[in-house]
């Protein structure tokens, strides 16, 4: 039974992996990684239910009567498009986070992005101050 | 013709994405995109007319019969959305083009047309289909242009918060697919129609059980239920006014139609309450959103940033109402889907030309602007008289049938806590008020003028709307009766 179903195993093994380190890890890289191996995990998961037992891939020829169910497959290509513009645009965005912000741990920038908050605050309070005594 | 319009109510918008990029001028790409999204809102009048008078509409993609091609199926509650999203949108591009002149580097703005165009026909999209597995298709569509339009915003934290939002939005979407994958490897069904009748059968097994949660968590993320609303604030906040006008109404509103249609459509009513303590969860996830939400809204200042806190509650207004999983409250849950599109629209298109005009949101800025920018702000204030649930705006209206559905349920508690929650929305609007209207303002010289025509027209347009649908409340409670009604009586 548990042996029966090693793929939905492996399918959950890897989906905690990549939720894991989407989760703990704070450099952005290291997330997009994580969630390309949350996505692939699915892509198996699709995969491995499509199959059956002994079945060989759709093809209409007279000797072979057992198929895999082949729309899986084909939904599961979309997935991957899908999946692959999802990495393709985390990775321009890191580009353009590397450039302002010169760093692409999540820890540095939420620090950044503190002391500026805190510099537009005082900043406004100032030319309030300002404002208020003209 | 006539028979093709649900198809043509995506493939529109779709099509006409990539030829913005041939046009090259920025002023041809505007026009252009403001005619194919008026078509896309008179198709979905033309669909909501004929849903209303005949019935649901079903289109079959490629002539492929339905359980085995895609389907695309149009009934009351999805004409009401298509109206909902292509109006926002058509009225949300008249000011686009005056407002991303100052926000979007001259080089990127035919791609703004470009990114907005495809996420239309994403929201469009996952309402007008049939087939679970396209849900998730346009749903991609959809986000994967929200992140990059939001990645527009001139701020650099708009970039973090884009990505921020790509985890999130991701990590929902591929929830949304295990579920679906589950679905149909107990049913060996994409199509919604088919799944409703299938399900039931499996109905006990742990896979659909499962199944339901990984929608249901998925959905809740994209459509920032309380606490999984993190990507939200800095997302809206940062972003281009316009982007943020048209997510902030049509967005979480699609999130919210994919959870109505996943748990009254496809898993049916008597499921989907029973097996998980949905009533209970909801209703707790949706008060703690609506107080979250308020208090957060009452300390922001960012004014964009505040909005996006009241969206969160206003969030929670609608998931309770859908907690009730009673037909009074599920015709809440639409009316203040519609509504709230209506104040949202205006309200964050009225921070557009503040920020137009001003450079920045920050309530600081906001000293005298009542006397400055006098349209602007009156509506703005009217948007927020709608929020907190005033007589004669479209807010009381939906509060209203949220009142009768929690009484008629016996839920007092609820009932206080919500008409509370409308209380706090009275803080943090009059925190505006007052900076506007009885303060002088900062800098005397008037070089802050009235915003220009191109926004006060579509603002004052949703505001029309914001007080005719709250006095003449005909149309918008029968499309939503109807739909509640319609979704209640198809599930077994």
């Amino acid at each position: 039974m548990l042996i029966g179903l090693f793929n939905n195993w492996i399918v959950i093994l890897l989906m905690m992996i990549g939720l894991y380190i989407v989760i703990a890890h704070g450099n952005l890289i290291k997330k997009i990684i994580g969630l390309t191996i949350f996505q692939t995990s699915v892509f198996i998961f699709y995969i491995s239910i499509a199959k059956v037992d002994g079945g060989t891939a759709p093809i209409l020829t007279d000797q072979i009567t057992t198929y895999s169910n082949p729309l899986p497959h084909v939904l599961i290509l979309t997935a991957i498009v899908v999946g692959i513009s999802t990495t393709a645009l985390g990775l321009a965005l890191l580009i353009r986070i590397k450039e302002s912000y010169g760093s692409i741990e999540e820890e540095d920038i939420q620090k950044q992005d503190l002391l500026a908050q805190n510099k537009q605050d005082q900043d406004t309070q100032k030319s309030n101050h300002e404002g208020k005594k003209a | 013709m006539i028979a093709h319009l649900p198809i043509l109510q995506v493939i529109v918008p779709l099509m006409a994405a990539p030829i913005c990029l041939l046009l090259k001028r920025t002023q041809l790409a505007w026009l252009f995109s403001i005619i194919v999204s008026c078509i896309a809102f008179i198709i979905s009048l033309f669909l909501l007319q004929q849903v209303m008078v005949s019935g649901v509409i079903t289109y079959e993609l490629g002539g492929w019969e339905a359980p085995w091609g895609i389907e695309y199926r149009i009934d009351k509650l999805n004409a009401l959305l298509l109206v909902i999203i292509s109006s926002i949108s058509t009225l949300v591009l008249f000011a686009a083009h005056t407002s991303i002149s100052k926000e979007i580097n001259e080089d990127k703005q035919v791609f703004f047309y470009v990114l907005y165009l495809l996420s239309l026909t994403g929201m469009l999209g996952i309402v007008a289909t049939g087939d679970a597995f396209n849900v998730f298709v346009f749903l991609e569509i959809s986000s994967l242009s929200a992140y990059a339009l939001i990645a527009l915003g001139n701020d650099r934290r708009a970039i973090w918060a884009a990505f921020q939002y790509l985890i999130m939005g991701t990590i929902g979407a591929t929830f949304i697919l295990i579920g679906i994958g589950l679905m149909y490897q107990m049913t060996g069904t994409l199509n919604m129609e088919d799944l409703s009748q299938r399900l039931p059968q499996v109905a006990q097994t742990h896979t659909v059980f499962t199944a339901y949660v990984f929608v249901i968590v998925g959905v809740c993320l994209k459509l920032a239920l309380f606490p999984l609303h993190l990507w939200l604030p800095n997302a809206y906040a940062y972003a281009p006014s316009v982007v943020t006008a048209f997510f902030a109404a049509t967005a979480t509103k699609v999130a919210i139609y994919l959870l109505i249609r996943f748990t009254f459509s496809v898993f049916g009513v008597s499921f989907s309450f029973t097996t998980l303590p949905l009533q209970t969860l909801f209703l707790i996830l949706g008060l703690a959103g609506i107080f979250a939400g308020s208090i957060a809204a009452i300390y922001q200042s960012n004014i964009k940033h505040l909005f996006a806190y009241s969206s969160i509650a206003q969030v929670g207004y609608i998931i309770v109402a859908f907690s009730t999983s009673t037909v009074t409250g599920l015709t809440a849950s639409l009316l203040h889907l519609f509504n709230h599109a209506l104040m949202k629209g205006a309200i964050f298109l009225a921070l557009a030309a503040v920020v137009y005009r001003l450079g920045n949101a920050q309530l600081n800025s906001f000293y005298g602007l009542g006397r400055q920018m006098p349209f602007t702000m009156a509506a703005l204030v009217i948007g927020g008289l709608s929020l907190i649930g005033v007589p004669l705006t479209v807010g009381f209206i939906s509060k209203w049938y949220l009142l009768l559905a929690l009484i008629e349920n016996g839920w007092w508690f609820a009932t206080v806590l919500v008409l509370l929650g409308s209380l706090l929305a009275v803080v943090y609007v009059w925190r505006i008020v007052e900076v506007a209207y009885f303060r002088e303002p900062l800098n005397k010289d008037s070089s802050v003028k009235e915003a220009p025509l191109s926004f006060l027209l579509p603002i004052w347009v949703l505001i029309f709307a914001n007080i005719y649908f709250g006095i003449d409340t005909r149309f918008s409670l029968q499309v939503a009766q109807e739909a509640a009604v319609s979704l209640f009586g198809v599930t077994p």
